[in-house]
């Protein structure tokens, strides 16, 4: 079990040698993970993996890819994917161009749930998902648009539940135990790196998605990254978080009218 | 150099449970009354969709106030709180719960292990752990960690549990402070509100 104190110390480290500040995470988790990487690689004392993760960079980026939570899925809380489907997207359909970012998008499961329900609405062709990760090995999963087939029999479940009435398997093609989805899907996707913690606002949207990334996050970091959403959200634009996040800390809600009981707020001016 | 530890200093039960233990919690809480002096949260094992039937049960059942655990909530002295679906329930420090949606951890997420370990760290020896009914391992490491900290541990007796594996594992595995049925369980929770 690694000390508090040295939980400091690699954060500080990470933050002189690679410029990556894990500062305003979340400790319990952030514990959690290193003391979990610690023990499976092996080491035996603290030192012998501080120095390691100082002077070898590949191993670095072992530690980013195993300290940063990537699980997802797809259509993850069918409810929430109900919601968009029937409330969000008819008003966005108005638009003659529908530009939406997911924030911490991981491995993509998310992205292309959201793809499906745009091409279902016919939507997807004036569309344009921006999808954006710290972490460049999810992205890189992302793009190829991969996911393990064992799970798409729980996917078409939440798909079904989600409100979908296709054949959820005509969404890909399966292949020795990979399920690889319709290019057509991903033809409207641009994936890029971008660090919530100290990159700024790129762009527009009129759709923002960050679900399950605010968690890990202290409530000064939280505060930044709603207030960047903010800046990057159109007025009539949605917010949407995971099912146990909140911006009501972060900024004022006046600005923004929450849909019922759902993580979803629409900026009204 | 002596690091300087800063544990809370809340007082915590912390119950978990699997298969069979909705029945031992539905046995204890609507009995218990209304406490103060500490806070109980409740880990069960849960299907994993977004739904509150359980906090919605748990609310109808218990004299004590059940608070819903978001992002950012703070635990306090007399309330109860019930691990949400589809996260691991961990502690901070300063007594804000920290949910993470990582890997299910013994098939389970909620994992009783995590919250158990987690809470350990932060509570110490103000934290009481009670496990309950279940028919996998989970729950077993995490008693050991609250027993390492100074903490209780407090066993349901198999052979009242619906599904006595879980319990028995941890008997073998653990030294308990008590073994004692869903009615001794709540005599001694009411026994510790002071
Ligand atoms: C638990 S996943 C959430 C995936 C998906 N949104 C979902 O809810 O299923 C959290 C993601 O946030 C990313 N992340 C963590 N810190 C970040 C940061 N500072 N900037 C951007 N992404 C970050 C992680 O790499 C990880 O892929």
């Amino acid at each position: 079990m690694i000390e508090d104190i040295e939980l400091e110390t690699l954060i500080n480290d990470i933050y002189e040698y690679y410029g990556f500040d894990f500062g305003s995470y979340s400790r319990a988790s952030l514990k959690r993970r290193v003391n979990r990487l610690y023990h499976l690689d092996g080491f035996r004392n603290f030192y012998e993996f501080l120095s390691k993760v100082r002077n070898d960079s590949d191993y670095y980026k072992r530690l980013i890819d195993e300290i940063t939570v990537n699980v997802t899925e797809m259509f993850r809380d069918p409810t929430f994917y109900r919601i968009v489907r029937t409330e969000i997207l008819p008003l966005l359909a108005t638009k003659p161009f529908i530009r939406l970012w997911h924030a911490g998008c991981s491995t993509g499961e998310e992205v292309y749930s959201m793809a499906i329900m745009l091409k279902e609405a016919g939507l997807l062709h004036k569309s344009l998902i921006y999808a954006t990760d710290i972490n460049s090995k999810v992205l890189e999963t992302a793009k190829k648009g991969i996911f393990p087939l064992r799970m798409m029999k729980e996917y078409s479940e939440n798909y079904r539940d989600s409100g979908g009435q296709e054949d959820f398997s005509s969404y890909y093609i399966a292949n020795y135990g990979i399920a690889k989805f319709n290019d057509e899907l991903a033809q409207k996707m641009v994936f890029s790196q971008h660090n919530l913690v100290s990159d700024n606002s790129f762009n527009e949207f009129d759709f923002i998605l960050c679900r399950n990334v605010l968690i890990y996050f202290d409530n000064d970091l939280q505060k930044r990254v709603i207030n960047l959403f903010d800046a990057s959200l159109a007025v009539l634009g949605f917010l949407a978080l995971g099912t146990k996040e909140t911006i009501k800390y972060s900024i004022s809600t006046t600005k923004y009218k929450q849909l019922e009981k759902e993580k979803i707020w629409r900026k009204v001016k | 150099m002596e690091e300087s530890k800063i544990i809370s200093n809340k007082r915590v039960v912390i119950i978990g449970g699997s298969a069979g233990s909705l029945n031992a919690i539905l046995q204890i809480l609507p009995d218990l009354p209304v406490f103060k002096s500490f806070a109980l949260v409740i880990v069960l094992h849960r299907r994993g969709t977004d739904d509150l039937t359980l906090e919605e049960l748990i609310t109808l059942k218990a004299q004590t106030e059940v608070k819903l655990i978001e992002d950012k909530v703070q635990l306090m002295h007399g309330f109860i709180y019930v691990a949400p679906s589809n996260y691991h329930l961990l502690f901070e420090k300063d007594d804000f719960f920290a949910l993470d949606t990582s890997e299910k951890v013994n098939y389970s997420r909620p994992s009783i292990d995590v919250s158990f370990e987690s809470a350990a760290e932060v509570y110490g020896s103000n934290l009481i752990g009670i496990l309950l009914s279940g028919s996998n391992t989970d729950g077993t490491e995490g008693l050991k960690a609250i027993q390492n900290a100074g903490g209780i541990v407090v066993i349901q007796d198999p052979k009242s549990a619906e599904m006595p594996y879980m319990p028995s594992n941890a008997i073998l595995n653990t030294t308990p402070d008590y073994i004692l049925s869903p009615e001794e369980i709540l005599k001694f929770i009411i026994s510790i509100d002071k």
